[in-house]
């Protein structure tokens, strides 16, 4: 076992895959020399030439398109948008295009391709640096949405993603990049898509989230541990499409409450879906409505120091919540 | 400046390098023969929606001679052709039947491209690489360029045609792709069949310019202006650009000037945005009467063959009819579950 960053971990991931694999590439902007603006494809371009790590010109869409091309054709294309922010020009060639690649051609067709992006805030980037746009990907059937919060997970699942037969949106929260570290093992494993991870036990309620909020949920859960007494559970997605149901109906009907966070705006989110989920399949396990905390309905996080901080979740306001649901 | 001398110019490939092989009296009659059984079928597909059972039509009627030409300049056991929905000549010249089309049409079960999900000419083919994922105008050529990438790279010779309008010329995907396929040098044929409207918008008001294909140089491919009524000279053109993508030279913007002699769609009266002069004049070139004079004058054709050829494909198009209209509608269960085909299955499949 090796101590890692999420990014490191990233890195690790790719460039096992591209070591392992002739069809896979890698295109997005500032890949190649810079090595990406988080350093993610440091040195691919030495290890692996310029056909297979291609600085893209400053056009989202055809990164996303010509990436959907190469891979119908037979290759595996990972395709690096900068930030998560700047995702939206290429919209349509991921909703309206990769998504149905494999339906609109009766199987005959099929797109194996990996559209990587940082997403999420806390970094001071204001409203076009901070962006969450997961539920919008999640919502369309014949994507995948990736979003891990651990090194473990994020390169086992990346791994992953690349093999897969079916367009990947990867989420990687930018937050997490160096913040977080974590034991990789050394030797080479996968993780599956599609599986969530209980990253507490806990007997009293349970907390549902993803990417950075899983982090801000463990110190919440300390914190009500040892002020309260409470023993939450915290259940992390780790994938947001498929949604995993199981694994959170197993924790809901063993503690009864149920909390789900989600850094992003409130209304219509991923959190709306889990609480739809648990309130089908568990509603008589429950001892109270489920909860949700998130950000605002806003449209982003604004960039001064204490204005972000209003629309940001916090371990504190996360513990809070958890507080307020226990004594339910 | 010649056609060749423009390809070869950009491309520095040398003008002696690119020759273009001259059409066989076989060749010309199969071209004219594809082109009678695609206004046929087209044609009966129209009737069809009259009378209510093809639920929409984009006609290929007066697009045939540039389809037939750029088809012939391809070849179909390695090339891909990523289409846009007005290619019925095109289906026709690579070989789809009509009852296959037709099948399309009607939405019926067995329909090769999409098992019916999708709009006619939407999907994909087996037999040959005829890929048209999406309804939403020039999504396709970043998807070309994609696949010309994955050629390139694997050092496969496959030529990637991506086909498109006038008004898809509009969109920002359009750009993108050519800007690409530039700067790589990607084996791709931009083949832009401009019949001067996008639905009811005509050219003046889609650009300030007056040919789509000006636009190459600032993607520093070449661009050839071409009269798409004339199967002739689009091959010719095509057979340039192709063998120049196949030969390492790059991409060429093709564009051929074609007639819609029909409205956009079934849906459509162009008598709403047309002047009745524009609709007189359009018709009075026949890229199908082009190819009879040709043929005529070669003493290739005399009224018996061309009566025997018209004869032929209507009898090929009712037997068609016959037999798709004769096919079951896909029902949601089984083979045409509409579950199915959503993500690979555990085999990755
Ligand atoms: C992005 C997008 N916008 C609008 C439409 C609706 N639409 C379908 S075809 C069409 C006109 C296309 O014209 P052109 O590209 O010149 O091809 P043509 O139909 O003339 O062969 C329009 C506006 C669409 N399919 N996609």
């Amino acid at each position: 076992m090796a101590t890692k960053t999420v990014i490191e971990a990233v890195r690790d991931a790719m460039h096992e895959e591209m070591s392992r694999d002739q069809n896979v590439l890698i295109m997005g902007e500032d890949i190649a020399e810079r090595g990406g603006v988080f350093l993610a494809t440091d040195g691919f371009i030495d290890d692996f030439g310029s056909a297979r790590v291609i600085d893209t010109p400053l056009a989202e869409s055809s990164i996303v398109g010509i990436a959907l091309g190469a891979a119908v054709n037979g290759l595996r294309p990972i395709a690096e948008i900068e930030f998560a922010d700047f995702v939206w020009p290429a919209m349509n060639q991921i909703v309206g295009e990769a998504s149905k690649v494999r339906y609109g051609t009766a199987g005959k067709k099929y797109a194996p391709m990996v559209v990587r992006m940082p997403y999420g805030g806390g970094v001071r980037g204001g409203l076009y640096h901070s962006q969450s746009i997961d539920v919008v990907f999640a919502h369309q059937p014949g994507l995948q949405v990736v979003a891990p919060a651990t090194p473990y997970d994020a390169k086992g699942l990346l791994k992953s993603a690349i093999r897969s037969n079916d367009p990947v949106i990867f989420l990687e929260h930018k937050r997490t990049y160096r913040l977080v570290r974590g034991e990789v093992p050394d030797q080479e494993y996968t993780l599956p898509i599609g599986v969530a991870d209980v990253k507490r036990e806990g007997s009293d309620l349970t907390v549902v989230a993803y990417g950075l909020m899983v982090h801000y949920c463990l110190e919440a859960a300390n914190m009500v541990a040892e002020s309260d007494g409470i023993d939450a559970e915290i259940v992390d997605l780790r994938t947001l499409s498929p949604l995993d149901r199981e694994t959170i109906l197993k924790s809901v009907r063993k503690t009864s409450k149920a909390l789900v966070v989600q850094e992003d705006s409130l209304s219509y989110g991923i959190g709306a879906e889990v609480a739809a989920s648990i309130a089908t399949g568990a509603f008589e396990d429950l001892d109270a409505p489920v909860a949700r905390l998130a950000g605002p309905d806003l449209p982003e996080m604004p960039f001064s120091p204490a204005l972000e901080a209003e629309y940001m979740l916090s371990p504190e306001k996360i513990a809070a919540a958890i507080r307020d649901l226990a004594a339910y | 400046m010649s056609i060749e001398e423009t390809i070869s110019r950009r491309t520095g490939s040398g003008k002696n390098d690119l020759s273009v092989p001259p059409l066989t009296e076989d060749d010309l009659l199969e071209m004219y023969r594809t082109m009678v059984l695609s206004r046929t079928l087209d044609e009966r597909v129209w009737l069809l929606n009259r009378q209510g059972k093809a639920a929409i039509v984009a006609s290929a009627q007066g697009h045939e001679g540039a389809q037939v030409g750029a088809v012939k300049a391809s070849d179909p056991s390695r090339d891909h052709y990523l289409i846009y929905y007005r290619e019925l000549c095109t289906m026709m010249a690579l070989g789809v039947t009509p009852t296959e089309m037709l099948l399309g049409f009607l939405a019926k079960e067995g329909e090769p491209m999409s098992s019916a999900r999708q709009f006619p000419l939407h999907g994909s083919m087996d037999r040959v690489d005829i890929v048209s994922f999406s309804n939403v105008v020039a999504t396709q050529l970043p998807h070309a360029v994609g696949f010309a990438l994955a050629d390139q790279m694997r050092g496969i010779d496959a030529v990637t045609i991506a086909y498109f309008g006038d008004g898809a010329a509009s969109m920002g995907d359009t750009h993108e792709s050519m800007n690409f396929a530039g700067i790589h040098k990607l084996p791709v044929v931009f083949f832009c069949e401009n019949n001067r409207y996008a639905i009811s918008v005509p050219l003046s008001k889609q650009m300030a310019i007056d040919s789509v294909a000006d636009r190459a140089e600032g993607y520093g491919m070449p661009g050839v202006t071409v009269d798409g009524m004339d199967p002739v000279a689009v091959y010719e053109a095509m057979y340039l650009a192709i063998a120049n993508a196949r030969n390492g030279g790059g991409p060429t913007l093709v564009e051929a000037r074609v007639e819609r002699f029909y409205p956009h769609t079934s849906d459509d009266d162009h008598t709403r945005y047309r002047s009745a002069d524009d609709i007189e004049t359009m018709t009075q070139r026949d890229p199908i009467e082009i190819m009879e004079q040709l043929l005529v004058s070669r003493d290739l054709l005399g009224e018996a063959r061309k009566e025997q050829i018209w004869d032929s494909a209507t009898r090929i198009v009712n037997e068609a009819t016959q037999a798709a209209e004769d096919a079951p509608l896909p029902q949601p269960t089984g083979d045409n579950d509409i579950y199915k085909h959503l993500y690979a299955d555990s085999n990755g499949n």
